[in-house]
């Protein structure tokens, strides 16, 4: 498995150990820069993968389209229960040739394929390999959620798809359970951030900031199986308008119910859109109690508004952005991995709530 | 009491909490008006810029763009010129859907800039638009015209009352250069504030908005390693270069008139200074920001006429060597005057007489047709007091020198003394470097990109303040003054040559205090 990027070094070796790796990985760097000092590594950030052999190649496939944001020191720990040997082999790579006067830099990337007898020394085995003093990001596409405990100890934040799970109960369970321990990156949240930069945008100008507070309905429909990603937007606009979570309750394709805001209700509508193709949000409207609404859905060269003003009248229009497609995400997933976000918890918590009663018992509880 | 978008300034803004967190903040619903829509700016920069900010979903929620330029054209003409520009100059491949979105937002107004009918069909072309969105939309006029216009468009602005918005607002956007003397900066700014509050005025100068530049104020107020030896006790001098490898190319109009110090120095330079020289701000608000970059230009003596020759030195390229080729000199460049004077490399040595950096020369350089192309800044500390070591069989323990480069690659370096491997202790000089392209996953927007948003959100910290530029001129006009020729008799003083593809005129030397040299390009 590598980045997709031209590849200028590579060592492999069957029956190794994570010091031989470690070797390699300097020799390897050495050695590339003695060819042309401007070749330099980059140093932004570690990335361990944790994945099933039999779906690496899919894995390969989503960080190869991630480009830029590849990490500079990808750690791909390939799991095969049965296996009994560690294998590994080493790519030093870089975009292109260095031009004059100017840098080339190098990304790492180690694949270690591993068996279930080694899971119990995992941390021995991933701890040497990655870059000190560098975060490190952690995925485990595949579950493996005791392996991610292990992990942990490596890792400053840990990338995750609450829409993975087998429910968006699960899924929102899983990635509250694991901010408590590190910073969560969840895609299905990195999904709705156009859509918040957008809903937040057009209540921005001054004479419409106060009809935030006059919100009374929110629908949003998604791809069947991104309901987490509509409860992570829902529960992000209860959190920062103050509004009081209340559990939903599903009808038919969707999930109905109601916040409580200051002085009235909000009417909460999530809905499957099983036309859409492609994971996360379809459309999000919202009303207000003067009979205002605002439509933001996805459409050819950007996202399509629609709004309707107290009298009745509608009006359309494009708002222009580029589709970032599944592997902008992913891209976008590592990058965040560098920030942080204050809003992602307080909108999952508000959305746990939300989701109680609907999916199952689950205790709220408060974190910021 | 002032109205800004129909609200008096003063009052307490509700706030919006849905910002919190966005790493994009939202940008109002603006109208952009181009003059000198078909320019080669235009083209080549503010086009591409609003297809990338397109793009990523950075324009406002409604966005228009008015293009106004003498040729008489149809919309549809001008959206085929848009979509040609962006096509060439786009940092990225258009998408299709994104760039027919924009395009249909795209309107344009024939016409001269002194014409009447060009402001009132403006006029109905910016209320066409708000009726169509049924709320008021702000608007940006962005000046990208020769600057002998800036006063007619601003004018006419005011007298078609497009100067002022009940209920939104309006901003100018003017590009370099402002005015080419200090008396034109000055009347400039009388036209301008005539018609336009301060803080509606948004001067370009597209350094600020490089990220190189803006990290060095990152790099001064983010790191407790540094600001403690950041002055005249540990400093010993300061050099900033902006070299290019290049000639002047098909610009031989404009750079004739401009010449290395209003081309470069006057501006970009002297903003490169402020950053090194600025006390840390308050705050990183415009005001704040600019208030502290002010000071710096108040300090700088404004040179006399005596002094003159002493710290200040032009030159001009001669044919020579470029890229493994021969290259013409200025003087036979197409479109250069026979017989011109204007430099095309230009070295000040100024003292910024403060507190903080008395006593320590700021030496500024930029060329045409050097070495190669780069801008950094140096700064040189103090030797150290007593050196034990010996300085027999080595180059000896030189002056700690931290330089940050702007470009080509951008980083910082720290020269440090280090013992050479071996059983004497003899030290040599060794560099500790670091790059920032090996340190972000992200690649630095346009300037243009950064520059056209904020000047949209009505955000100032990266634009130059009208006193700014005032105290900029205050600087260079006396030198402008002195490299030209007092009248017909009296022919402009003498003009210093350097083979193009070298280190520049060997006269810069005797800018330098003694002991000081500059560093090789």
């Amino acid at each position: 498995m590598d980045s997709g990027a031209r590849s200028d070094a590579v060592w492999s070796e069957q029956g190794t150990t994570p010091d031989a790796i470690e070797a390699a990985l300097r020799r390897l760097l050495v050695d590339v820069h003695a060819e042309n000092g401007n070749y330099v590594p980059a140093r932004v950030l570690n990335m361990i993968a944790f994945v099933d052999r039999e779906w690496s190649g899919e894995i390969a496939n989503r960080l190869r389209g991630v480009g830029r944001y590849h990490a500079s020191r990808l750690v791909v720990l390939s799991y095969e229960p049965h296996r009994e040997r560690l294998d590994a082999r080493v790519m030093i790579a870089s975009d292109g040739e260095p031009q004059p006067g100017e840098l080339a830099l190098l990304h790492e990337t180690v694949v270690v394929e591993l068996g279930e007898r080694h899971l119990d020394d995992l941390l021995t085995i991933a701890d040497p390999l990655v870059v000190t003093d560098l975060p490190t990001l952690l995925w485990s596409p595949h579950g493996h959620h005791e392996v991610v405990s292990e992990l942990l100890a490596l890792s400053q934040a840990v990338l995750l798809d609450s829409v993975d799970e087998p429910s968006s109960q699960e899924g929102l369970d899983r990635a509250w359970e694991l901010s408590d321990q590190a910073y969560v990156v969840d895609l299905a949240w990195l999904r709705t951030t156009p859509w918040r930069e957008r809903v937040a945008a057009s209540f921005d100008p001054l004479g419409r900031r106060q009809e935030l507070r006059t919100i009374s309905g929110v629908t949003v429909r998604h791809h069947p199986e991104s309901t987490a990603a509509a409860m992570l937007l829902a529960g992000w606009l209860t959190s920062r308008l103050d509004w009081t979570p209340q559990p939903l309750s599903a009808d038919g394709d969707a999930l109905v119910g109601k916040a409580l805001a200051n002085g009235q209700d909000v009417a909460l509508r999530l809905e499957a859109a099983p036309e859409l193709q492609v994971r996360g949000l379809e459309d999000v409207t919202l009303q207000t109690a003067s009979g205002r609404s605002l439509l933001l859905g996805r459409g050819p060269g950007g996202l399509h508004a629609r709004s309707r003003d107290e009298q009745g009248r509608e009006r359309e229009w494009t708002i222009p952005g580029a589709s970032r497609g599944e592997t902008g995400v992913l891209g976008e997933g590592i990058r965040q991995a560098l920030l942080r976000d204050p809003t992602y918890v307080p909108a999952l918590t508000a959305a746990r709530a939300m989701l109680s009663s609907a999916g199952g018992a689950n205790p709220v509880a408060t974190r910021s | 009491v002032a109205v800004s978008a129909g609200r008096p300034t003063g009052e307490p803004e509700p706030e919006n909490p849905l910002v919190a967190g966005l790493e994009r903040l939202p940008v109002a619903p603006t109208t952009l008006v181009i003059f000198g829509a078909t320019g080669d700016l235009a083209r080549r920069k503010l086009l591409p810029a609003l297809y990338n900010l397109a793009h990523e979903g950075a324009l406002p929620e409604r966005f228009h763009l008015v293009g106004v330029s003498r040729k008489e054209k149809e919309d549809e003409d001008y959206r085929g010129e848009c979509e040609q520009a962006i096509r060439r100059f786009s940092r990225r491949t258009p998408d299709e859907d994104v760039l027919n979105s924009l395009l249909d937002n795209v309107r344009y107004v024939p016409g001269t800039f002194d014409e009447d009918s060009v402001y009132s069909e403006l006029g109905s072309v910016l209320d066409e638009f708000e009726e169509e969105a049924g709320e008021p939309l702000n608007r940006a006029f962005y000046l990208s015209t020769a600057p002998s216009f800036f006063p007619v468009i601003v004018g006419q602005l005011g007298r078609s009352q497009l100067a002022q918005h009940e209920r939104g607002e309006v901003r100018l956007i003017i590009e370099k250069p402002f005015g080419t003397t200090l008396e034109e900066a000055r009347e400039l700014n009388r036209a301008v504030l005539g018609i336009f509050d301060e803080n509606q005025v948004f001067r370009i100068d597209h350094y600020l908005g490089k990220e190189t530049v803006q990290n060095m104020m990152a790099f001064r107020f983010a790191n407790g390693m540094f600001e403690p030896l950041w002055n005249r006790n540990y400093i010993d001098s300061v050099q900033i270069t902006a070299a290019e490898d290049l000639g002047i190319g098909t610009r031989a109009d404009y750079y004739d008139s401009a010449g290395a110090l209003r081309d470069l120095i006057q501006n970009h330079m002297l903003q490169l200074l402020c950053h090194v020289a600025m006390e840390p701000p308050v705050s990183f608000t415009a005001e704040a920001v600019r208030n502290e970059k002010v000071k710096v230009l108040q300090a700088i003596p404004e040179p006399t006429a005596a002094e003159i020759p002493d710290m200040a030195l032009r030159a001009q390229y001669a044919a020579g060597h470029a890229g493994g080729d021969d290259v013409p000199g200025y003087l036979e460049e197409e479109g250069v005057p026979e017989g011109s004077t204007t430099e095309t490399y230009a070295a000040l040595r100024l003292e910024v007489d403060n507190w903080r950096w008395a006593g320590v020369p700021f030496y500024l350089r930029t060329g045409k047709r050097l070495a190669r192309k780069i801008t950094e800044i140096a700064v040189t500390l103090k030797p150290v007091p007593h050196l034990a070591f010996s300085q027999d069989g080595s180059l000896g323990v030189q002056p700690n020198q931290l330089v940050l480069t702007l470009q080509p690659n951008e980083g910082v370096s720290l020269s440090l003394g280090a013992k050479i491997p071996g059983t004497r202790m003899l030290i040599r000089p060794v560099n500790m470097e670091f790059q920032y392209g090996t340190a972000f996953l992200s690649q630095s927007p346009e300037a243009y990109e950064r520059l056209i948003t904020d000047a949209m959100r009505g955000d100032a910290t990266l634009f130059t303040r009208n006193d700014e530029v005032e105290a900029q001129w205050r600087i260079c006009d006396p030198i402008v003054k002195a490299w030209s020729p007092t009248d017909a008799q009296t022919p402009a003083p003498p003009v210093a040559g350097y083979a193009a593809g070298s280190q520049g005129p060997k006269e810069a030397e005797e800018l330098l205090r003694d002991g000081d040299r500059w560093r090789a390009i």
